[in-house]
């Protein structure tokens, strides 16, 4: 156990630091789910892979730094504590990225990796289908090989930066006569390729932030399967592991919100309920934990562990945390929280409402927690299939 | 950088692990439930023999000089074996309470005793009405204003207090200060006190980690063997969700106690509130796992004869030990709400110096 950074570690941050706060946009962005903000957003990425910063634990001729996990934990740590801009590619950088690193040819990776780091290409997740969602071995939609392409048909649905992304990956069924997990391929498809139609959905908050996606006769080259034919399942699962376990949520993600929520209490402290004092304080302590078992789970990965099951534990923890800071916040704005930007009175509302409806969905994206349970029981605690 | 523990660690716990389900099974700590003391002497001979007394006591005075690194993985293994007594007050208490007031010649006494196994420390402690495992003591170290006095048995008057967990040896204590008693004033006192305090708490996290790991697992075991309607009922989403529901809280629980250790270890200026926020953690873990493990045994959980209780009782009374939820809370509180207080991304480690 030595919980002190090194030397090295410490020069790391300090150049992240500075860099940070030369080149984080003053103002904040709009919401990446509209056109305009989603321009924005993929500028600011130039910028910071111009720099070096787009993704610092890949390696340098995919456009990263070659860091270890632990200096990507501090470099997370600085871009939350800069306010720096929401990460309009996280699905490539944090879960495709470190699928194609794993399961990729050379060739793929040379091909997709920069392009990731620069957000000239963005993309979007094709999991869910209407008969899939939680019971994800049910997908439909085929992809059958002639020759060397494979042509693709039906539907995905609740593809996050659907409505502008470039590129979508997702499971297809190859064999047309396999079931469930069997027969699955880890399909990458442009999304202005022929045949692909794209409908944005309009979401709880109002933004068109995720869409359907329509495939009807579209023809890819097989060099975009990611992984064996029929072996889409073990690739998929990979991607999740990242999204549930480590990439897609740092910690720094849920320690900036407990930071602002103790300094929201602290502004209102004279006026909220004092209930809430604890809560506040039972917040900060999970953001903390969260910290501190992700230093832990990077400690054991830098020495050759991997990622496993416990990914689920994770994915329950951040989730219901950020649903309970959020509500937390709500609460201590008491009849302001309702109210939407514009509104007169809405001085020191902060983004706390935006924020809250959009930690509803974190419950129900990257398998709903119902699912995670059900994964920590059986793979975890060694509880018998239903 | 590196959050876990050394290979020699682990072969540490999995010693002690393996050398408590052996020397220390339910029958043991039955009996001892109906001893007076609570304390079963040949069971401290065969500790003392791995060191488990002395472990943070230097190795100039005959210990392992270990440190509360080590303590936490061994008091986990206490926990699991739901074994309390004169090894918490002893080992994680006394014995370095004792190595840190300025009484040479108290040391110089004691410290070698408790790594053989002869002397067992009871100690008092600011702002707590009982005193633990002091009717089988050798030596009482008790607070007196912002004293700390050191007593014999015999010059103490000890009321022992019957608790609902009956693993547990709690006294009121009462005695007459002197300054031939007195070993320790003025700030030396009150930080000795106040770090004696602090590895209370930290002991009472750690034991809480094992019992709520040993609470899941007794209750696994259970679910996957007990059928009703024609199945294990471990195989119901009910259950499922109740247990992987422990598991959340458990897993992010345990390394706020391995950084608490650490911070004792290092006497970081953020121990206190790393120890406060490790105790919160922990002794919720396990309460959440004593209930749970409660509904999911079902009536024979609820049983005498089961052994479900011995750790149902030792989940709830840890949760009372060494301070409870308020205090604990409030000096959380009071750092994170503090001006100044260094609460964002990137401060997690920062007091590292």
């Amino acid at each position: 156990m030595d919980l002190s950074y090194t030397d090295a570690q410490q020069r790391f941050r300090a150049e992240a630091r500075t860099w940070l706060s030369a080149n984080v946009p003053h103002a904040p962005l709009p919401s990446f789910d509209t056109r305009e903000g989603f321009e924005a957003h993929r500028a600011w990425e130039r910028k910071l892979n111009a720099g070096g910063w787009a993704m610092v634990s890949w390696p340098r001729e995919y456009g990263g730094r070659g860091a270890n996990l632990l200096e990507w934990l501090v470099f997370e740590e600085e871009y939350y504590r800069a306010g720096a801009p929401k990460r309009v590619n996280q699905n490539g950088l944090f879960l495709l990225g470190p699928t194609i690193m794993e399961y990729g040819t050379p060739e793929q990776r040379a091909r997709f990796l920069p392009k990731i780091a620069s957000s000239d290409e963005v993309w979007c997740q094709g999991w869910s289908e209407p008969n899939a969602g939680s019971d994800m071995a049910a997908i439909q939609a085929t992809a059958i090989r002639d020759g060397d392409r494979y042509v693709i048909n039906g539907q995905k649905t609740w593809a996050s930066r659907g409505a502008f992304a470039h590129w979508t990956f997702g499971m297809f069924r190859t064999d047309p006569a396999s079931e469930r997990h069997r027969g699955l391929t880890f399909v990458l498809v442009p999304l202005d390729a022929k045949g692909v139609t794209v409908r944005p959905i309009a979401q709880l908050d109002g933004e068109t932030g995720f869409a359907e996606i329509f495939f009807d006769d579209v023809s890819v080259p097989v060099a975009n399967r990611l992984g064996d034919e029929g072996k889409g399942w073990n690739v998929a699962m990979a991607t999740a592991g990242f999204e549930r376990g480590l990439m897609l949520r740092s910690p720094a993600r849920f320690q900036h919100t407990a930071a602002r929520l103790v300094g929201l209490y602290r502004e209102n402290e004279a006026t909220c309920d004092p209930a809430l004092r604890d809560e506040v304080v039972a917040c900060w302590m999970d953001a903390e934990a969260y910290a501190l078992e992700t230093y832990r789970t990077v400690s054991r990965l830098l020495g050759g562990g991997k990622i496993g099951a416990e990914a689920s534990l994770n994915k329950i923890f951040w989730s219901e945390l950020d649903l309970r800071m959020h509500e937390t916040a709500l609460r201590i704005l008491g009849d302001r929280a309702d109210l939407l930007a514009e509104a007169p009175s809405a001085t020191g509302t902060d983004d706390w409402l935006d924020g809250w409806l959009f930690s509803l969905s974190g419950p129900i994206y990257a398998g709903t927690n119902e699912i995670q349970r059900n994964v920590i029981a059986e793979r975890i605690l060694g509880l018998p299939r239903s | 950088m590196r959050f876990g523990f050394t290979e020699d660690q682990l072969l540490f716990q999995s010693t002690l692990r393996d050398f408590l389900a052996k020397e220390c099974p339910p029958a043991t700590i039955r009996a001892l439930w109906e001893s007076e003391t609570g304390h079963d002497a040949a069971l401290w001979t065969k500790l003392s023999a791995l060191g488990v007394p002395g472990l943070l006591v230097p190795e100039a005075h005959d210990g392992l000089g270990r440190d509360e690194i080590d303590l936490a993985l061994l008091l986990e293994e206490a926990g699991r074996a739901a074994l309390c007594g004169p090894i918490v007050s002893t080992a994680a208490i006394g014995a370095p309470l004792l190595a840190e007031i300025p009484a040479p010649a108290l040391r110089e006494r004691w410290l070698p005793r408790v790594a053989s196994g002869e002397a067992r420390i009871a100690v008092g402690l600011p702002g707590l009405r009982f005193v633990s495992d002091a009717g089988d003591a050798t030596l009482l170290l008790l607070p007196h204003a912002d004293e700390v006095h050191a007593l014999a048995p015999d010059a103490v008057q000890l009321v022992r207090e019957p608790a609902s967990d009956p693993a547990r040896r709690i006294f009121t204590v009462s005695f007459t200060a002197s300054s031939a008693t007195r070993v320790a004033a003025g700030e030396d006192a009150r930080r000795a006190l106040a770090t004696a305090f602090d590895r209370a708490a930290l002991a009472a996290a750690a034991q809480a980690i094992g019992v709520a790991d040993r609470l899941v697992d007794m209750t696994c075991a259970y679910a996957r063997e007990r059928r009703q309607f024609d199945v294990p009922i471990g195989s119901f989403q009910a259950v499922k969700h109740m247990l992987a529901g422990v598991s959340v809280r458990l897993e992010y629980a345990r390394p706020a106690v391995h950084r608490a250790a650490w911070s004792v270890a290092r006497g970081l200026a953020a121990r206190s509130t790393h120890v406060s926020h490790a105790k919160l953690a922990a002794t919720a873990a396990a309460r959440l796992a004593a209930r749970v493990a409660l509904q999911v045994h079902g009536a024979i959980g609820y049983t005498w004869e089961q052994d479900l209780h011995l750790w149902l009782r030792r989940a709830w009374s840890l949760d009372l030990d060494a301070g409870g939820e308020g205090h604990h809370r409030a000096r959380v509180a009071n750092a994170v709400l503090a001006d100044g207080a260094r609460v964002g991304p990137g401060e997690t480690f920062a007091g590292e110096a």
